[in-house]
């Protein structure tokens, strides 16, 4: 069966996952986001590219910083953005997602951002969308359950290529709570499709996922030992609210071992860069003289996000 | 058909431009053969002309007909926009509507003073009220050809045509 986020002449129609995403899509993405990083720099921040475009960003779960930046984003392309927080609306009241999409295409939505908890969710509805016909419309995920984050995975992708400069010879390091997060999971898909030759997890046994190896991911439990070496560090943040039982000690036990520090950042190559998708728990994952170090392109990364969401939501619109 | 010399017709656009421009204006190239075009103006024309580039992919008015180019490359105006004498520099003029979608761009950047217009080649067809303040050559093609530009690995610029592949712009290649 055809991928559904391509049409049949190979062109991206919704962006779901990078899982499975050919490498020449993925590297057109990241080119296109280039030219987008200057827009914010001149006197008029806008691009007429989607003029009268409706995007409606469909949050069924919490993000200020995505959806902001998704917003951003459209409306520096010069389409109308449309937030609806669906949580406190229509499901509430019995509506499906598919009706609650149905009735959003019947005010001609031309694009639909979706955040939601359960897996699958946007898929479901880029689905829905390729069987009525209505392939006119498009899907970006802007993350499911504990299954993806493109975009997140796009714009990691673009700074560590920012950075570096290219991928070939690089030794990236992902470490902390890599069994819940979409995040992880986005960026390790990503990496491996544009050739990065060595890919790292590192954190506790019971955060690590089964599949990794399958993946070509090295697995650690030793942060000192899974530093050794790296250019790049991408620490994630640890899902507190998604821990329920007994995956771990506590949060003081989890710095000791698996907290980034400025000790254990210098067994990382000298000109290592420290990568991190927000929000930062200081003091749980992540030093403050790190966060705030010279290594650290954290804030970059906001900005470069805004770039690549553009260049996502322009190739879309265009296919 | 055969087509004039394209390093003559540069040598006949660059005499127009002597002494009829600021000593001191930018030159603006539309991607990408309008860039090679201003490269070389910069070089000929007595002065001291900064070079910018322009690419006007996220100004196209084909966008929802035919998306997004592949390579879209940064626009890059090393000058202040705001009450500058810009020229604008092209390949070939033909609808007009790549000078609209630059005009439109430049504006974002400032508000200049004065925008001329430059081109290699002036094919006429224009779809849109524009014309060039210097033109190389003036040559009539027929509609279903598309006159592309293309440049020599020492810098060299040629000119030939291609069948037009329905409505695409005229192309541009780097040999």
């Amino acid at each position: 069966m055809r991928d559904p986020q391509l049409n049949a002449a190979g062109d991206l129609v919704h962006l779901l996952t990078l899982e499975g995403l050919p490498a020449d899509v993925i590297r057109r993405i990241l080119d296109t986001a280039v030219p987008f990083t200057s827009i914010a720099k001149r006197e008029v921040k806008k691009v007429p590219l989607l003029r009268g475009k409706a995007v409606f960003n469909l949050f069924f779960e919490n993000s200020t910083r995505t959806r902001t930046t998704f917003e951003i984003a459209a409306k520096r392309l010069s389409a109308d953005v449309i937030n609806l927080n669906i949580g406190a609306s229509s499901t509430t009241k019995g509506e499906t997602l598919l009706d609650t999409v149905d009735n959003l295409v019947a005010m001609d939505a031309d694009m639909f951002v979706v955040r939601h908890a359960q897996s699958g969710a946007p898929h479901l509805i880029a689905a829905h969308l390729n069987r009525t016909g209505r392939t006119d419309v498009h899907v970006v995920n802007a993350g499911d359950g504990r299954h993806a984050h493109p975009t997140q995975g796009l714009l990691d992708l673009f700074t560590i290529r920012h950075y570096k400069h290219d991928f070939r010879n690089l030794t990236v390091a992902i470490v902390g709570d890599v069994l819940h997060s979409r995040v992880a999971r986005s960026l390790i898909h990503g990496l491996t499709t544009v050739g990065t030759p060595e890919v790292r997890a590192i954190g506790p046994q019971t955060l690590m996922p089964t599949a990794l190896q399958a993946l070509g991911v090295r697995v650690f439990n030793d942060m000192r030992e899974g530093l050794k070496g790296c250019d790049v560090v991408v620490m994630l943040r640890l899902q507190s609210e998604r821990m329920r039982g007994a995956l771990l000690p506590s949060s003081g036990e989890f710095f000791k071992h698996y907290g980034l520090t400025p000790e254990k950042l210098a067994l990382a190559k000298p000109d290592a860069i420290v990568m991190h998708p927000g929000p930062m728990n200081r003091g749980v994952e992540i030093d403050s003289a790190v966060a705030d170090g010279e290594r650290s392109v954290i804030l970059p990364q906001v900005t470069f996000g805004i770039a690549v969401r553009m260049a996502v939501l322009s190739i879309l619109a265009g296919n | 058909m055969t087509l004039p010399d394209a390093e003559q017709m540069l040598a006949a656009l660059a005499d127009r431009m002597r002494g009829a421009i600021a000593w001191d204006a930018p030159f603006v190239g539309i991607h990408s053969g309008g860039a090679w075009v201003a490269d070389r103006l910069a070089q000929m024309i007595p002065g001291e002309h900064p070079v910018g580039y322009i690419d006007v992919s996220f100004y196209r008015d084909d966008f929802n007909r035919k998306g997004l180019k592949p390579e879209v490359k940064r626009t890059e105006l090393p000058f202040d926009v705001e009450g500058a004498t810009i020229v604008l520099v092209d390949d070939v003029l033909y609808t007009g509507r790549s000078v609209r979608a630059a005009v439109n761009e430049l504006f974002d950047y400032g508000r200049p003073q004065r925008i001329e217009l430059a081109v290699l080649v002036d094919r006429g067809g224009r779809e849109l009220p524009i014309e060039a303040t210097y033109a190389g050559a003036r040559l009539a093609v027929a509609r279903d050809l598309s006159v592309v530009l293309s440049r020599t690995a020492d810098g060299r610029l040629a000119l030939g045509t291609e069948a037009a592949g329905g409505e695409a712009p005229a192309g541009h290649r780097d040999a």
